[in-house]
Protein backbone atom coordinates (compact mmCIF):
# COMPACT_ATOMS: atom_id res chain seq x y z
CA UNK A 1 0.00 0.00 0.00
CA UNK A 2 1.24 3.46 -0.83
CA UNK A 3 3.28 5.04 1.98
CA UNK A 4 2.78 2.13 4.37
CA UNK A 5 5.67 0.13 5.74
CA UNK A 6 5.17 -3.06 7.72
CA UNK A 7 1.84 -3.85 9.31
CA UNK A 8 -0.84 -1.20 9.80
CA UNK A 9 -4.40 -1.77 10.92
CA UNK A 10 -6.75 -0.57 8.14
CA UNK A 11 -8.02 2.40 10.16
CA UNK A 12 -4.48 3.63 10.79
CA UNK A 13 -3.38 4.06 7.19
CA UNK A 14 -5.01 7.46 6.63
CA UNK A 15 -4.26 10.14 9.22
CA UNK A 16 -7.34 11.55 10.89
CA UNK A 17 -5.75 14.71 12.26
CA UNK A 18 -4.15 16.87 9.60
CA UNK A 19 -1.87 19.91 9.49
CA UNK A 20 -4.78 22.06 10.74
CA UNK A 21 -4.72 20.13 14.02
CA UNK A 22 -1.02 20.96 14.17
CA UNK A 23 -1.86 24.63 13.74
CA UNK A 24 -4.48 24.64 16.44
CA UNK A 25 -2.20 23.97 19.45
CA UNK A 26 0.44 26.15 17.82
CA UNK A 27 -1.92 29.13 17.65
CA UNK A 28 -3.42 28.66 21.13
CA UNK A 29 0.12 28.34 22.45
CA UNK A 30 1.03 31.70 20.95
CA UNK A 31 -2.06 33.20 22.62
CA UNK A 32 -1.19 31.83 26.04
CA UNK A 33 2.48 32.75 25.71
CA UNK A 34 1.79 36.30 24.55
CA UNK A 35 -0.59 36.79 27.47
CA UNK A 36 1.97 35.49 29.97
CA UNK A 37 4.46 38.03 28.59
CA UNK A 38 1.88 40.80 29.07
CA UNK A 39 1.32 39.64 32.64
CA UNK A 40 5.03 40.12 33.37
CA UNK A 41 4.51 43.84 33.22
CA UNK A 42 1.08 43.99 34.80
CA UNK A 43 1.34 41.53 37.67
CA UNK A 44 5.04 40.95 38.17
CA UNK A 45 5.92 44.60 37.61
CA UNK A 46 8.73 43.95 35.11
CA UNK A 47 8.76 47.52 33.84
CA UNK A 48 11.37 46.84 31.17
CA UNK A 49 8.86 44.92 29.03
CA UNK A 50 6.26 47.71 29.17
CA UNK A 51 6.73 48.67 25.47
CA UNK A 52 5.39 45.26 24.50
CA UNK A 53 2.53 45.06 27.01
CA UNK A 54 -0.25 46.27 24.73
CA UNK A 55 1.26 44.65 21.66
CA UNK A 56 1.32 41.33 23.52
CA UNK A 57 -2.37 41.67 24.43
CA UNK A 58 -3.37 42.53 20.85
CA UNK A 59 -1.22 39.66 19.52
CA UNK A 60 -2.93 37.27 21.94
CA UNK A 61 -6.38 38.50 20.83
CA UNK A 62 -5.52 38.25 17.11
CA UNK A 63 -4.35 34.67 17.45
CA UNK A 64 -7.22 33.74 19.77
CA UNK A 65 -9.76 34.90 17.17
CA UNK A 66 -8.18 32.53 14.64
CA UNK A 67 -7.67 29.61 17.09
CA UNK A 68 -11.05 27.90 16.49
CA UNK A 69 -10.88 28.20 12.69
CA UNK A 70 -8.58 25.19 12.12
CA UNK A 71 -11.01 23.11 14.16
CA UNK A 72 -14.01 24.43 12.28
CA UNK A 73 -12.38 23.65 8.93
CA UNK A 74 -11.27 20.22 10.09
CA UNK A 75 -14.66 19.21 11.48
CA UNK A 76 -16.87 20.90 8.89
CA UNK A 77 -20.42 21.98 9.70
CA UNK A 78 -19.52 25.15 11.61
CA UNK A 79 -23.24 25.79 12.07
CA UNK A 80 -23.27 22.92 14.56
CA UNK A 81 -20.55 24.35 16.80
CA UNK A 82 -22.92 26.52 18.93
CA UNK A 83 -24.54 23.26 20.05
CA UNK A 84 -21.44 22.74 22.16
CA UNK A 85 -22.63 25.72 24.23
CA UNK A 86 -26.34 24.99 24.10
CA UNK A 87 -26.02 21.39 25.28
CA UNK A 88 -22.87 21.34 27.43
CA UNK A 89 -21.28 17.94 27.83
CA UNK A 90 -19.47 18.07 31.15
CA UNK A 91 -17.47 14.87 30.74
CA UNK A 92 -16.06 15.75 27.31
CA UNK A 93 -12.81 17.71 27.51
CA UNK A 94 -13.22 18.84 23.91
CA UNK A 95 -16.77 20.11 24.53
CA UNK A 96 -15.70 21.94 27.67
CA UNK A 97 -13.02 23.73 25.67
CA UNK A 98 -15.73 25.91 24.16
CA UNK A 99 -16.34 27.42 27.57
CA UNK A 100 -12.63 27.79 28.32
CA UNK A 101 -12.22 29.58 24.99
CA UNK A 102 -15.16 31.90 25.57
CA UNK A 103 -14.07 32.68 29.11
CA UNK A 104 -10.54 33.47 27.99
CA UNK A 105 -11.72 35.56 25.03
CA UNK A 106 -14.36 37.66 26.74
CA UNK A 107 -13.69 37.66 30.50
CA UNK A 108 -9.92 37.90 30.21
CA UNK A 109 -8.54 39.25 26.94
CA UNK A 110 -11.27 41.53 25.63
CA UNK A 111 -12.01 42.85 29.13
CA UNK A 112 -8.36 43.55 29.89
CA UNK A 113 -7.76 45.22 26.54
CA UNK A 114 -10.89 47.32 27.00
CA UNK A 115 -9.82 48.42 30.46
CA UNK A 116 -6.32 49.26 29.32
CA UNK A 117 -7.44 51.16 26.23
CA UNK A 118 -10.53 52.81 27.68
CA UNK A 119 -8.88 56.22 28.02
CA UNK A 120 -7.60 56.09 24.42
CA UNK A 121 -10.97 54.86 23.16
CA UNK A 122 -12.83 57.74 24.84
CA UNK A 123 -10.34 60.30 23.56
CA UNK A 124 -10.56 58.92 20.05
CA UNK A 125 -14.35 58.84 20.21
CA UNK A 126 -14.21 62.56 20.93
CA UNK A 127 -11.62 63.30 18.26
CA UNK A 128 -12.49 61.08 15.30
CA UNK A 129 -15.24 61.68 12.74
CA UNK A 130 -17.58 59.50 10.70
CA UNK A 131 -17.50 55.73 10.89
CA UNK A 132 -14.39 55.63 13.10
CA UNK A 133 -16.13 57.84 15.63
CA UNK A 134 -19.09 55.46 15.66
CA UNK A 135 -16.80 52.45 16.16
CA UNK A 136 -15.02 54.13 19.08
CA UNK A 137 -18.36 55.31 20.50
CA UNK A 138 -19.63 51.75 20.53
CA UNK A 139 -16.40 50.62 22.16
CA UNK A 140 -16.85 53.12 25.00
CA UNK A 141 -20.16 51.38 25.81
CA UNK A 142 -21.66 54.82 26.27
CA UNK A 143 -19.36 55.86 29.12
CA UNK A 144 -16.88 58.67 28.54
CA UNK A 145 -15.80 58.93 32.15
CA UNK A 146 -11.99 58.99 32.13
CA UNK A 147 -11.52 60.78 35.40
CA UNK A 148 -8.40 60.00 37.36
CA UNK A 149 -10.40 57.93 39.81
CA UNK A 150 -12.15 55.86 37.14
CA UNK A 151 -8.80 55.17 35.45
CA UNK A 152 -7.39 54.16 38.82
CA UNK A 153 -10.29 51.72 39.24
CA UNK A 154 -9.52 50.37 35.73
CA UNK A 155 -5.92 49.86 36.74
CA UNK A 156 -6.87 47.91 39.86
CA UNK A 157 -9.50 45.82 38.09
CA UNK A 158 -7.08 45.22 35.19
CA UNK A 159 -4.53 43.88 37.65
CA UNK A 160 -7.08 41.42 39.04
CA UNK A 161 -8.13 40.38 35.51
CA UNK A 162 -4.49 39.72 34.58
CA UNK A 163 -4.05 37.74 37.79
CA UNK A 164 -7.08 35.60 36.86
CA UNK A 165 -5.80 35.55 33.27
CA UNK A 166 -2.56 33.74 34.15
CA UNK A 167 -4.24 30.51 35.36
CA UNK A 168 -6.77 30.97 32.54
CA UNK A 169 -3.95 31.05 29.98
CA UNK A 170 -2.50 27.95 31.62
CA UNK A 171 -5.93 26.33 31.48
CA UNK A 172 -6.39 27.26 27.81
CA UNK A 173 -3.17 25.67 26.70
CA UNK A 174 -2.87 23.08 29.45
CA UNK A 175 -6.18 21.75 28.16
CA UNK A 176 -4.69 21.25 24.69
CA UNK A 177 -1.88 19.20 26.21
CA UNK A 178 -4.44 17.41 28.38
CA UNK A 179 -6.38 16.30 25.30
CA UNK A 180 -3.29 14.60 23.91
CA UNK A 181 -1.89 13.46 27.24
CA UNK A 182 -5.11 11.72 28.22
CA UNK A 183 -5.34 9.53 25.10
CA UNK A 184 -4.25 6.33 26.83
CA UNK A 185 -4.34 4.24 23.66
CA UNK A 186 -1.52 6.25 22.11
CA UNK A 187 1.87 5.87 23.82
CA UNK A 188 3.35 8.81 21.89
CA UNK A 189 0.79 11.12 23.54
CA UNK A 190 -0.25 9.46 26.77
CA UNK A 191 1.83 11.24 29.40
CA UNK A 192 0.82 13.38 32.39
CA UNK A 193 3.77 15.61 31.49
CA UNK A 194 2.06 16.59 28.24
CA UNK A 195 -0.02 19.52 29.62
CA UNK A 196 3.03 20.92 31.45
CA UNK A 197 5.25 20.61 28.38
CA UNK A 198 2.54 22.28 26.29
CA UNK A 199 2.23 25.18 28.74
CA UNK A 200 5.96 25.87 28.80
CA UNK A 201 6.37 25.48 25.06
CA UNK A 202 3.41 27.87 24.70
CA UNK A 203 5.16 30.43 26.85
CA UNK A 204 8.34 30.02 24.80
CA UNK A 205 6.54 30.45 21.47
CA UNK A 206 4.37 33.36 22.68
CA UNK A 207 7.32 35.28 24.11
CA UNK A 208 9.36 34.68 20.95
CA UNK A 209 6.42 35.71 18.77
CA UNK A 210 5.84 39.02 20.56
CA UNK A 211 9.57 39.74 20.57
CA UNK A 212 9.82 39.17 16.83
CA UNK A 213 6.63 41.17 16.12
CA UNK A 214 7.86 44.02 18.34
CA UNK A 215 11.22 44.15 16.55
CA UNK A 216 9.60 43.86 13.11
CA UNK A 217 6.98 46.55 13.78
CA UNK A 218 9.62 48.89 15.22
CA UNK A 219 11.66 48.43 12.06
CA UNK A 220 8.62 48.97 9.83
CA UNK A 221 7.62 52.10 11.74
CA UNK A 222 11.19 53.40 11.67
CA UNK A 223 11.33 53.72 15.46
CA UNK A 224 14.14 52.71 17.77
CA UNK A 225 13.94 49.30 19.33
CA UNK A 226 13.96 49.59 23.12
CA UNK A 227 16.98 47.37 23.79
CA UNK A 228 16.29 47.22 27.54
CA UNK A 229 12.92 45.75 26.64
CA UNK A 230 14.13 43.14 24.13
CA UNK A 231 17.09 42.24 26.36
CA UNK A 232 14.65 41.49 29.17
CA UNK A 233 12.28 39.56 26.90
CA UNK A 234 15.22 37.55 25.54
CA UNK A 235 16.31 36.80 29.10
CA UNK A 236 12.84 35.50 30.01
CA UNK A 237 12.70 33.59 26.73
CA UNK A 238 16.02 31.96 27.58
CA UNK A 239 14.93 30.94 31.09
CA UNK A 240 11.53 29.68 29.99
CA UNK A 241 13.18 27.80 27.14
CA UNK A 242 15.55 26.07 29.56
CA UNK A 243 12.59 24.88 31.66
CA UNK A 244 10.71 23.79 28.53
CA UNK A 245 13.73 21.94 27.15
CA UNK A 246 14.40 20.30 30.53
CA UNK A 247 10.80 19.08 30.70
CA UNK A 248 10.96 17.68 27.18
CA UNK A 249 14.24 15.95 27.96
CA UNK A 250 12.75 14.61 31.21
CA UNK A 251 9.91 13.14 29.18
CA UNK A 252 12.40 11.67 26.69
CA UNK A 253 14.70 10.21 29.36
CA UNK A 254 11.71 8.80 31.18
CA UNK A 255 10.53 7.08 28.01
CA UNK A 256 13.99 5.69 27.27
CA UNK A 257 14.47 4.42 30.82
CA UNK A 258 10.94 3.04 31.11
CA UNK A 259 11.31 1.43 27.65
CA UNK A 260 7.79 0.00 27.62
CA UNK A 261 6.40 -2.16 24.82
CA UNK A 262 6.01 0.84 22.49
CA UNK A 263 9.58 2.08 22.88
CA UNK A 264 11.29 0.18 20.08
CA UNK A 265 8.64 1.23 17.59
CA UNK A 266 8.65 4.89 18.64
CA UNK A 267 12.44 4.97 18.78
CA UNK A 268 12.59 3.60 15.25
CA UNK A 269 10.05 6.22 14.10
CA UNK A 270 12.08 9.08 15.63
CA UNK A 271 15.16 7.83 13.81
CA UNK A 272 13.43 7.38 10.46
CA UNK A 273 10.10 9.05 9.61
CA UNK A 274 10.41 11.80 12.21
CA UNK A 275 14.17 12.27 12.00
CA UNK A 276 14.08 15.51 10.04
CA UNK A 277 11.14 17.16 11.81
CA UNK A 278 12.05 15.94 15.31
CA UNK A 279 15.81 15.66 15.57
CA UNK A 280 16.90 18.18 12.94
CA UNK A 281 14.17 20.86 13.07
CA UNK A 282 12.66 20.62 16.56
CA UNK A 283 15.69 19.75 18.67
CA UNK A 284 18.65 20.92 16.58
CA UNK A 285 17.41 23.97 14.74
CA UNK A 286 14.46 25.00 16.86
CA UNK A 287 15.71 24.34 20.40
CA UNK A 288 19.47 23.91 20.78
CA UNK A 289 20.43 26.61 18.27
CA UNK A 290 18.23 29.37 19.80
CA UNK A 291 19.25 28.24 23.28
CA UNK A 292 22.95 28.58 22.39
CA UNK A 293 22.31 31.92 20.65
CA UNK A 294 20.39 33.27 23.64
CA UNK A 295 23.01 31.91 26.04
CA UNK A 296 25.69 33.83 24.13
CA UNK A 297 23.75 37.07 24.65
CA UNK A 298 23.44 36.31 28.37
CA UNK A 299 27.10 35.62 29.06
CA UNK A 300 28.91 37.96 26.67
CA UNK A 301 28.76 41.68 26.01
CA UNK A 302 27.69 42.09 22.42
CA UNK A 303 27.00 45.21 20.40
CA UNK A 304 23.38 46.36 20.03
CA UNK A 305 23.30 45.36 16.38
CA UNK A 306 24.65 41.88 17.10
CA UNK A 307 22.09 41.36 19.87
CA UNK A 308 19.24 42.51 17.61
CA UNK A 309 20.29 40.06 14.91
CA UNK A 310 20.69 37.23 17.37
CA UNK A 311 17.30 37.91 18.96
CA UNK A 312 15.58 38.03 15.57
CA UNK A 313 17.25 34.80 14.47
CA UNK A 314 16.68 33.03 17.80
CA UNK A 315 13.03 34.20 17.86
CA UNK A 316 12.35 32.98 14.33
CA UNK A 317 14.07 29.62 14.98
CA UNK A 318 12.11 29.23 18.21
CA UNK A 319 8.83 29.74 16.37
CA UNK A 320 9.88 27.16 13.77
CA UNK A 321 11.01 24.78 16.52
CA UNK A 322 7.76 25.00 18.48
CA UNK A 323 5.76 24.48 15.27
CA UNK A 324 7.88 21.39 14.64
CA UNK A 325 7.14 20.24 18.20
CA UNK A 326 3.38 20.51 17.53
CA UNK A 327 3.86 18.74 14.21
CA UNK A 328 5.79 15.90 15.81
CA UNK A 329 3.20 15.49 18.54
CA UNK A 330 0.12 15.58 16.30
CA UNK A 331 1.42 13.94 13.12
CA UNK A 332 4.05 11.76 14.81
CA UNK A 333 1.38 10.26 17.06
CA UNK A 334 -0.49 8.98 14.03
CA UNK A 335 2.37 7.61 11.95
CA UNK A 336 2.91 4.36 13.82
CA UNK A 337 0.63 1.36 14.21
CA UNK A 338 -0.84 0.32 17.51
CA UNK A 339 0.58 -3.09 16.63
CA UNK A 340 4.03 -1.40 16.81
CA UNK A 341 4.88 -3.24 13.60
CA UNK A 342 4.28 -0.65 10.92
CA UNK A 343 4.31 2.99 9.87
CA UNK A 344 2.27 5.13 7.56
CA UNK A 345 3.04 8.39 5.77
CA UNK A 346 1.41 11.80 5.98
CA UNK A 347 1.26 13.86 2.85
CA UNK A 348 -0.06 17.40 3.24
CA UNK A 349 -2.97 18.00 0.86
CA UNK A 350 -2.98 20.91 -1.55
CA UNK A 351 -6.42 21.65 -2.95
CA UNK A 352 -8.42 20.43 0.02
CA UNK A 353 -10.16 22.02 2.97
CA UNK A 354 -7.25 20.93 5.15
CA UNK A 355 -4.44 21.54 2.67
CA UNK A 356 -1.27 23.57 2.73
CA UNK A 357 -2.73 26.81 1.25
CA UNK A 358 -5.42 26.82 3.96
CA UNK A 359 -2.80 26.21 6.65
CA UNK A 360 -0.66 29.07 5.35
CA UNK A 361 -3.70 31.36 5.17
CA UNK A 362 -4.65 30.52 8.76
CA UNK A 363 -1.10 31.23 9.90
CA UNK A 364 -1.15 34.63 8.23
CA UNK A 365 -4.71 35.54 9.20
CA UNK A 366 -3.82 36.50 12.82
CA UNK A 367 -1.27 38.96 11.42
CA UNK A 368 -4.04 40.57 9.36
CA UNK A 369 -6.24 40.75 12.47
CA UNK A 370 -3.30 42.22 14.38
CA UNK A 371 -2.81 44.85 11.69
CA UNK A 372 -6.48 45.89 11.97
CA UNK A 373 -6.32 45.92 15.78
CA UNK A 374 -3.11 47.95 15.77
CA UNK A 375 -4.73 50.48 13.40
CA UNK A 376 -7.78 50.69 15.65
CA UNK A 377 -5.99 50.53 19.00
CA UNK A 378 -2.36 51.61 18.49
CA UNK A 379 -0.22 49.96 21.14
CA UNK A 380 2.66 52.40 20.81
CA UNK A 381 3.43 54.95 23.51
CA UNK A 382 3.73 57.80 21.01
CA UNK A 383 0.17 57.18 19.81
CA UNK A 384 -1.40 57.73 23.21
CA UNK A 385 0.99 60.58 23.98
CA UNK A 386 0.10 62.37 20.74
CA UNK A 387 -3.33 63.26 22.00
CA UNK A 388 -2.78 63.34 25.71
CA UNK A 389 -5.82 65.39 26.61
CA UNK A 390 -7.14 64.61 30.03
CA UNK A 391 -10.68 63.58 30.70
CA UNK A 392 -13.33 65.02 32.92
CA UNK B 1 -21.73 57.71 45.26
CA UNK B 2 -18.77 59.08 43.30
CA UNK B 3 -17.03 55.69 43.56
CA UNK B 4 -20.13 54.13 42.09
CA UNK B 5 -20.22 56.73 39.31
CA UNK B 6 -16.55 56.23 38.51
CA UNK B 7 -17.06 52.48 38.30
CA UNK B 8 -20.20 52.88 36.18
CA UNK B 9 -18.43 51.82 32.99
CA UNK B 10 -17.58 48.49 34.62
CA UNK B 11 -21.26 47.94 35.25
CA UNK B 12 -21.89 48.59 31.56
CA UNK B 13 -19.38 45.90 30.63
CA UNK B 14 -20.95 43.55 33.18
CA UNK B 15 -24.33 44.48 31.69
CA UNK B 16 -23.06 43.32 28.29
CA UNK B 17 -22.28 39.94 29.80
CA UNK B 18 -25.69 39.73 31.47
CA UNK B 19 -27.36 40.71 28.19
CA UNK B 20 -25.35 38.13 26.26
CA UNK B 21 -26.27 35.50 28.85
CA UNK B 22 -29.97 36.35 28.63
CA UNK B 23 -29.82 36.17 24.82
CA UNK B 24 -28.02 32.83 25.16
CA UNK B 25 -30.75 31.47 27.45
CA UNK B 26 -33.53 32.68 25.15
CA UNK B 27 -31.89 31.23 22.02
CA UNK B 28 -31.16 28.02 23.92
CA UNK B 29 -34.80 27.69 24.83
CA UNK B 30 -35.74 27.77 21.15
CA UNK B 31 -32.96 25.73 19.60
CA UNK B 32 -32.52 22.88 22.09
CA UNK B 33 -35.08 20.20 21.27
CA UNK B 34 -37.58 19.51 24.04
CA UNK B 35 -36.69 15.85 24.30
CA UNK B 36 -32.94 16.53 24.64
CA UNK B 37 -31.51 14.73 27.68
CA UNK B 38 -34.56 12.52 28.16
CA UNK B 39 -32.45 9.34 28.07
CA UNK B 40 -28.91 10.68 27.73
CA UNK B 41 -26.88 13.35 25.97
CA UNK B 42 -29.00 13.23 22.83
CA UNK B 43 -32.48 14.00 21.55
CA UNK B 44 -34.90 11.49 23.06
CA UNK B 45 -37.35 11.81 20.17
CA UNK B 46 -34.62 10.66 17.77
CA UNK B 47 -35.21 7.06 18.88
CA UNK B 48 -38.85 7.10 17.72
CA UNK B 49 -37.93 8.90 14.48
CA UNK B 50 -35.26 6.35 13.64
CA UNK B 51 -37.58 3.46 14.51
CA UNK B 52 -40.20 4.91 12.15
CA UNK B 53 -37.84 4.79 9.15
CA UNK B 54 -38.90 2.22 6.56
CA UNK B 55 -36.74 -0.92 6.65
CA UNK B 56 -34.40 -1.08 3.65
CA UNK B 57 -33.19 -4.61 4.28
CA UNK B 58 -35.51 -7.58 3.81
CA UNK B 59 -33.39 -10.12 5.71
CA UNK B 60 -32.08 -13.45 4.39
CA UNK B 61 -35.23 -15.34 5.44
CA UNK B 62 -37.27 -13.25 2.98
CA UNK B 63 -34.76 -13.98 0.18
CA UNK B 64 -34.64 -17.70 0.93
CA UNK B 65 -38.44 -17.96 0.84
CA UNK B 66 -38.36 -17.46 -2.96
CA UNK B 67 -34.73 -18.27 -3.87
CA UNK B 68 -34.54 -21.72 -2.24
CA UNK B 69 -32.17 -22.95 -5.00
CA UNK B 70 -29.59 -20.28 -4.11
CA UNK B 71 -30.02 -21.03 -0.41
CA UNK B 72 -29.22 -24.68 -1.16
CA UNK B 73 -26.20 -23.70 -3.22
CA UNK B 74 -24.87 -21.53 -0.41
CA UNK B 75 -25.26 -24.25 2.21
CA UNK B 76 -21.95 -25.80 3.17
CA UNK B 77 -19.94 -23.27 1.11
CA UNK B 78 -17.58 -20.61 2.39
CA UNK B 79 -20.26 -17.96 1.95
CA UNK B 80 -22.93 -19.87 3.90
CA UNK B 81 -22.98 -17.26 6.63
CA UNK B 82 -22.67 -14.21 4.40
CA UNK B 83 -26.02 -12.49 4.32
CA UNK B 84 -27.61 -12.10 0.86
CA UNK B 85 -27.87 -8.34 1.18
CA UNK B 86 -24.22 -8.00 2.22
CA UNK B 87 -23.41 -8.42 -1.49
CA UNK B 88 -26.71 -7.62 -3.21
CA UNK B 89 -27.42 -4.51 -1.15
CA UNK B 90 -30.67 -3.63 0.63
CA UNK B 91 -33.56 -5.25 -1.22
CA UNK B 92 -36.56 -4.59 1.00
CA UNK B 93 -38.46 -3.03 -1.92
CA UNK B 94 -37.75 -6.05 -4.13
CA UNK B 95 -39.03 -8.38 -1.38
CA UNK B 96 -42.21 -6.29 -1.08
CA UNK B 97 -42.85 -6.20 -4.81
CA UNK B 98 -40.65 -8.73 -6.66
CA UNK B 99 -42.37 -8.20 -10.00
CA UNK B 100 -41.74 -4.50 -10.46
CA UNK B 101 -38.48 -3.98 -8.49
CA UNK B 102 -35.63 -6.03 -9.95
CA UNK B 103 -32.16 -5.97 -8.37
CA UNK B 104 -29.31 -4.76 -10.55
CA UNK B 105 -26.84 -7.35 -11.88
CA UNK B 106 -23.65 -7.25 -9.82
CA UNK B 107 -20.18 -6.81 -11.29
CA UNK B 108 -18.14 -9.49 -9.52
CA UNK B 109 -14.84 -7.95 -10.65
CA UNK B 110 -15.63 -4.99 -8.39
CA UNK B 111 -17.71 -6.69 -5.72
CA UNK B 112 -15.44 -9.56 -4.67
CA UNK B 113 -12.31 -7.46 -4.11
CA UNK B 114 -14.18 -5.41 -1.53
CA UNK B 115 -13.50 -8.30 0.83
CA UNK B 116 -10.82 -10.30 -0.95
CA UNK B 117 -8.28 -7.64 -1.98
CA UNK B 118 -4.92 -8.53 -0.47
CA UNK B 119 -4.05 -6.60 2.67
CA UNK B 120 -1.46 -7.36 5.32
CA UNK B 121 -4.04 -6.36 7.93
CA UNK B 122 -6.19 -9.41 7.12
CA UNK B 123 -5.74 -12.81 8.76
CA UNK B 124 -3.41 -15.09 6.76
CA UNK B 125 -6.02 -17.82 6.30
CA UNK B 126 -8.54 -15.41 4.77
CA UNK B 127 -8.61 -15.82 0.96
CA UNK B 128 -7.17 -12.68 -0.57
CA UNK B 129 -5.69 -11.82 -3.96
CA UNK B 130 -4.05 -9.02 -5.87
CA UNK B 131 -6.95 -8.70 -8.35
CA UNK B 132 -4.91 -7.37 -11.27
CA UNK B 133 -2.36 -10.14 -10.90
CA UNK B 134 -4.89 -12.89 -10.11
CA UNK B 135 -7.68 -12.24 -12.62
CA UNK B 136 -6.34 -9.58 -14.99
CA UNK B 137 -9.80 -8.05 -15.41
CA UNK B 138 -11.64 -11.33 -15.90
CA UNK B 139 -14.80 -11.32 -13.74
CA UNK B 140 -14.44 -13.58 -10.68
CA UNK B 141 -17.60 -15.53 -11.51
CA UNK B 142 -15.88 -16.92 -14.60
CA UNK B 143 -14.10 -19.37 -12.29
CA UNK B 144 -15.85 -19.02 -8.93
CA UNK B 145 -19.55 -19.36 -8.21
CA UNK B 146 -20.28 -16.42 -5.93
CA UNK B 147 -22.73 -18.37 -3.78
CA UNK B 148 -20.27 -21.23 -3.25
CA UNK B 149 -16.91 -19.90 -4.41
CA UNK B 150 -14.57 -22.91 -3.99
CA UNK B 151 -13.34 -24.04 -7.41
CA UNK B 152 -14.13 -27.69 -6.64
CA UNK B 153 -17.72 -26.66 -5.94
CA UNK B 154 -18.41 -26.45 -9.65
CA UNK B 155 -16.71 -23.37 -11.07
CA UNK B 156 -14.75 -23.72 -14.33
CA UNK B 157 -11.15 -24.83 -13.83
Amino acid sequence: MNGVEGFMYPNEVELVWSVLIVLYPYITGLVAGAFILASLERVFRVDAVKPTYRLALLTALSFLLVAPLPLQLHLGHPERSPEMYFTPHSTSAMAMFGYVYLWYLMAVLVFEIWLDYRRDIVLRARRERGLLRLIYKVMTLGSDNISERSLHIDERVGWVVTLIGIPSAFLLHGYVGFIFGSIKANPWWSSPLMPVVFIFSAMVSGIACVMVIYMATSKLRGTTIDMGCVDTIAMYLFYTFIIDFSLEMLDLIHRIYEADESFRSLNFMVHTKLYFSHIVVQIGLGTLTPLVLLAITQVTKLSEMARKRIYALAGALTLIGIFAMRWNVVIGGQLFSKSFLGYTTYKVGMVTREGLPVAIALTLLPLLFLWVLVKLLPPWDDASAAHGATGD
Amino acid sequence: MSAFRDAGHLLRFAGLFVLAFIIFLVVRKFVVPKSFGEYGHYRGAAIGEIAAHPAHFAGHQACEACHADIADEKKGGKHAHVNCEACHGPLGKHADDPASVTPAKLDTAVLCVRCHAASVAKPKNFPQVDAADHANGVPCETCHKPHNPALEAGGAK
